[in-house]
């Protein structure tokens, strides 16, 4: 005889009162399959914790927001933002959907070459860039996108040892309505500094000028706030036509668009609150075509949408490794995943599904990850199905950032697998081992023996 | 091992307490438990006769059903 699956026993105390509002759904639907490829399976092949990247999700992304920007303005450029995920085989994929590489160190940097980008398409951006990458970057035609004077001063130092004029932009902050205000990169527009980094950089005759940059936040829920960005750089954009007497290149409205996560403390899910690809190509679409910018010679728009494009194709797939009682009754339940992994467990409440089918009927706990430190929480509270030890777990919208900004802090990080268009899993970064730790260590002589 | 005189307990796993008026749901095992707890079987008949009809090793069962039996007493449900 079959034996029926085991379900732990809870019993959860009904409390009358208002009901929500929303009426949401506490029943969790088990993810079983990531692209057709069963979770179990994936498991069993690669075990836990295990980092899933779906390919048919980025490309239907990618495809998306070029379907939403371009059906409103005549020349997109979208530039894949490499901190976001600069896994070669997720940058590669971005590449050949068309994507020019945008990058903000001279790591970044040489993977993008690396991974078969022509100079003329990086895009490099950031505070710190050494006289060498200045070098590197003017030689190979790459965009610069200067953040600050120190910066503007050593390329015009630098000109003399340059094979050929370096092409820069300028990074420009700006009051657009939202708080924080970014002032710390770039030169400020409505103080002036912007544009008197411009008549530097053309007085200085050592540089071609090709472009605008900006950049106004991260995970930015208001499209509106795109409006008044591309509305000021549009407005920059005309007064160095008036003075200086030809187009400007490009506007790049930089990135921030926000995914579907939901963040810490929301009152509503970010599948609802997030605005959607077409709200923020109308926003700045509109902004640049009603702006007093010449309509026959329209700037080339870049984009350097990260975070929108590549999380929702990432899971991370987790184990139960105990169950326990905290000192005041509630739950709490310790998996195989951690901060240390999931670096945006700090920002993001994650949806997390479990793998299986079950009775439907769920209990509130606290989710914990494996490390011996505090810190390591997942979830303060959050209603799962009755887990038990070796259970297995689904955290969605994993794509951005963890896979970057990940630590290699008290155990090693895991694999990743990439499921192609065909259902076909590859490796795609193996899990680390102790030898890759220890490789770049030293022990002096006197420490041999102990 | 007796379920309270002032339990009431539906099919589909509804607990209520007349006592205390507090009200809880079950899930299908936690009820399945309860009810072998009515038939008056102890902890080790009522693991015994989970492990013959569920895929479960011995020590899962072990302690889901232990810390089950301490939530149902410190509840008052049981005695």
């Amino acid at each position: 005889m079959n034996k029926l699956p085991f379900e732990r026993p809870i019993i959860k105390k009904l409390n009358t009162g208002i009901s929500n509002k929303f009426g949401l759904r506490t029943e969790l639907e088990p993810i079983t399959n990531i692209d057709g490829v069963p979770v179990s399976e994936l498991i069993k092949d690669y075990g836990t914790p295990l980092f899933v990247i779906s390919e048919s999700t980025i490309r239907n992304t990618i495809h998306e927001a070029k379907r939403a920007f371009e059906t409103r303005y005549p020349k997109v450029q979208f530039a894949w933002s490499y901190k976001t995920n600069y896994l070669d085989a997720v940058c590669r994929i971005f590449h050949q959907e068309g994507s020019w590489a945008e990058v903000v160190s001279r790591y970044e940097y040489d993977k993008a070459l690396s991974n078969g980008v022509s100079g003329e398409k990086i895009i490099f951006n950031g505070p710190d860039k050494s006289e060498d990458d200045l070098v590197t970057a003017s030689n190979n035609g790459s965009l610069i996108h200067i953040d600050h004077f120190d910066e503007l001063y050593t390329l015009i130092e630098i000109s003399g040892k340059l094979k050929k004029r370096p092409k820069v932009a300028i990074r420009v902050n700006m009051d657009t309505g939202i708080f924080p205000q970014w002032d710390r990169f770039g030169f400020n527009y409505e103080n002036g500094e912007a544009m008197e980094a411009i008549n530097k950089i053309m007085n200085s005759k050592k540089m071609e000028f090709v472009g605008l940059h900006a950049h106004i936040g991260t995970f930015m829920l208001s499209a509106g706030a795109y409006d008044v960005e591309a509305s000021k750089l549009a407005k920059l954009a005309f007064e160095f036509k008036m003075k200086y007497g030809s187009n400007i290149g490009y506007i790049d409205i930089g990135g921030g668009f926000a995914s579907r996560n939901t963040l810490k403390g929301a009152y509503q899910t970010g599948k609802d609150t997030a605005p959607s690809f077409d709200d923020y190509a109308e926003a700045i679409t509109n902004a640049l075509i009603n702006s007093q910018l010449d309509t026959d010679d329209m700037p080339l728009l870049i984009l350097e949408t990260g975070r929108a494009l590549i999380d929702e194709a990432g899971y991370l797939l987790g184990t139960v490794i105990a169950n326990k009682k905290l000192s005041d009754g509630r739950r709490s339940t310790i998996v195989n995943f951690g901060v240390n992994i999931l670096f945006t467990a700090f920002w993001y409440e994650h949806r997390i599904n479990p793998e299986k089918e079950y009775s439907g009927h769920n209990e509130t706990t606290a989710l914990y990850g494996p490390l011996c430190m505090n810190i390591d929480q997942i979830r303060d509270s959050i209603q799962l199905p009755p887990l038990k030890k070796d259970d297995n777990l689904v955290v969605s919208c994993v794509g951005a950032y963890n896979m970057t900004q990940w630590m290699q802090f008290i155990t090693l990080r895991p694999r990743i697998v990439l499921i192609d268009t065909e259902r076909e899993v590859h490796v795609i970064r193996n899990k680390e081992s102790n030898k890759d730790i220890t490789a770049l260590e030293y022990v002096p002589n006197h420490l041999d023996k102990i | 091992m007796k379920v309270n005189k002032n339990i009431a307990v539906s099919e589909s796993g509804f607990l209520f307490d007349s006592m205390s008026g507090d009200s809880y749901s079950l899930n299908p095992i936690a009820a399945e438990i309860l009810r072998l707890i009515r038939d008056t079987k102890n902890p080790e008949e009522i693991k015994q006769e989970l492990l013959k009809k569920y895929d479960v090793s011995q020590s899962a069962i072990d302690k889901s059903v232990d810390e089950y039996l301490f939530t149902l007493k410190k509840l008052n449900i049981i005695k």
